[in-house]
């Protein structure tokens, strides 16, 4: 697919939000969805780093909560519009990962993993103490009156909808041009890509940026979604578990991966929060998770091409 | 377009440890040059010093064209790569889980490199046909001999002036150590390249070299004017030899 029907593809998508959301179905739905969605931007997101440049990032409630608490702080001190909320968010949150891959360039492997879950426990003990966002205690954001269409939940349902298809648009783009290719090589052999002259620092800085931005994009509009935050559930280890298990269910080095494994997981879960209880997220993420690194390390899409003959 | 690398005083090393002592070379345009030594003399780490992997405590190096001096310290190796010196580096280091033509399309990753690649693709597929049969295979799954063509093809794909190889022989077969050296000094002949060649096999790099320098515990021991005085030195019988 080029990029010209891909756009199409893309438009299609966000007008069948749009229409969806006109459907006024169970309320339930356009929740579950938000949720669903809100993990299609943040797999997308984890995979740029942890995917194609092979960094895993155990860090994203850090990124997700910086965008969440960007909007808090924006809400509370200026009434800052939904837009604003999320560019500020991500922007933010960019700023982290700039930070985060300036700081941590000689790690390699391992060790970076270690900083960024070292980066999220650091981050968390900075809010609980920061009172102005409610500290520990947590603060009520009270949803502006009057969405522009529907109730407030269907039109943050459809805000997300756009913010998924923007995401996996920029990771589609990334993984197709000399950016993705050398995110490859860095992922492949390090040393060799140094060796032959690709500017893996500066790559790397980009793809922390990049995945941090998406990641606190994601959060931002978090706020209004729950309209109570506190870093429990704002720093919650379930986006660090996810945005890990996501892509690599669905497979790490295309696009569709952590769709198709955000959707799926995403999915299993809400069901499960529905009819058993939500305890059994973690669980369910797990078992899957632990199914799949046995027997189909390169996730659904490694399943697809070796069924295929590839 | 009259150019030349030139390497004076350089000191360099791995922390506390000290492995080049003041080492002094120069490679001009066109010639093949040797640099000779055993294991641990440090061959590679002049290579990297050159292409700014390592960065010497002293000393300069810098490429000589048409009068202008470049300097290549602290320039980081995307910037030297961009002045037209390409690596083929010790161990091959390639993409192993990439296909071969993903290897070698990321021998042109710098921009200018990008305008010719089709040429150069083109250029590798008909020079090492073996490539073109596995361009779809992993890098990794391939022999080492056929990886080592492949470590040269995707060096080529930057269109060099220069060609830097380090030690194209370890962990092959002599069979195939004798077809990588040919195959180096026909590219050489085939795109007019200067040639630095690191190998600690004496016999086969000088089968190809116009003149070369053997280097011992990080010092330039010896400068050969030729081939012929590089083979009939006395070190080489004491280091090789054993005599």
């Amino acid at each position: 697919m080029r990029t010209g029907p891909a756009l199409v593809v893309g438009a299609a998508v966000v007008l069948a939000g749009v229409a969806l959301a006109g459907l006024h179905v169970n309320a339930y739905v356009y929740f579950a969805g938000y949720v669903i969605l809100q993990y299609v931007v943040i797999a997308t997101a984890w995979n740029i780093l942890g995917g194609y440049a092979g960094y895993v990032n155990f860090g994203t409630p850090a990124f997700f909560a910086l965008g969440a608490y960007t909007a808090v702080f924006l809400i509370r001190s200026l009434q800052a519009p939904l837009p604003v909320l999320i560019v500020a968010g991500g922007l933010v949150a960019a700023l982290l990962g700039l930070g985060i891959g300036y700081l941590t360039l000689r790690l390699r492997g391992t060790f970076f993993s270690i900083a960024t879950l070292a980066l999220a426990v650091v981050l968390q003990t900075m809010i609980i103490n920061w009172e102005y966002v409610g500290g520990s205690r947590g603060i009520s954001v009270l949803r502006p009156s009057g969405p522009p269409f529907g109730s407030y939940v269907t039109f943050l349902f459809t805000v997300m909808v756009g913010l998924a298809v923007v995401a996996v648009m920029v990771a589609r783009f990334i993984e197709r041009s000399w950016i993705g290719r050398g995110l490859a090589a860095l992922r492949d052999n390090e040393e060799a890509a140094e060796c032959m002259g690709v500017p893996t620092l500066r790559l790397k800085l980009f793809a922390t940026t990049v995945s941090g931005f998406l990641l606190g994009v994601a959060g931002a509009p978090f706020p209004y979604y729950v309209t109570f935050v506190e870093p429990n559930s704002a720093f919650a280890i379930d986006y660090a578990v996810n945005a890990l298990a996501m892509p690599m269910i669905g497979g790490t080095t295309s696009w569709i991966g952590p769709v198709i494994g955000a959707v799926l997981l995403g999915t299993a879960q809400q069901l499960a929060t529905v009819t058993i209880s939500s305890e059994l997220n973690l669980f369910i993420v797990g078992v899957v998770l632990v199914a799949f690194v046995v027997l189909a390390p390169e996730g659904i899409l490694g399943l697809v091409r070796r069924w295929r003959g590839r | 377009m009259a150019s030349r690398l030139v390497v004076e005083g350089v000191e360099a090393g791995y922390g506390a440890v000290r492995v080049l002592h003041g080492v002094s070379m120069e490679v001009r345009e066109g010639e093949t040059v040797a640099l000779l030594g055993t294991n641990g003399n440090g061959k590679s780490t002049l290579i990297k010093c050159i292409m700014g992997i390592v960065t010497p405590q002293a000393g300069a190096i810098y490429l000589e064209v048409d009068g202008a001096r470049i300097d290549l310290v602290r320039k980081p190796t995307e910037a030297i790569v961009s002045l037209g010196i390409a690596l083929v580096p010790e161990g091959r280091r390639l993409f192993p889980k990439l296909t071969v033509e993903e290897n070698l399309l990321l021998g042109a990753f710098r921009r200018e490199a990008r305008a010719a690649i089709d040429a150069n693709l083109a250029f590798c597929f008909e020079c090492f046909p073996v490539l073109l049969g596995r361009r779809r295979q992993l890098a990794g799954s391939m022999s080492g001999g056929e990886q080592q063509m492949l470590a040269l093809a995707r060096a080529l794909m930057s269109s060099p002036r220069m060609l830097l190889v380090d030690e194209p022989s370890v962990g092959l077969a002599p069979i195939l150590v004798s077809r990588v050296i040919a195959k180096i000094k026909e590219l050489k002949e085939q795109r007019h390249l200067t040639v630095l060649m690191a190998e600690q096999n004496f016999n086969q790099a000088t089968k190809i070299a116009d003149r070369g320098y053997i280097i011992v515990h990080g010092k330039i021991e010896f400068e050969g004017r030729s081939a012929q005085e590089l083979r009939e030195n006395e070190l080489v019988k004491k280091y090789y030899l054993g005599v």
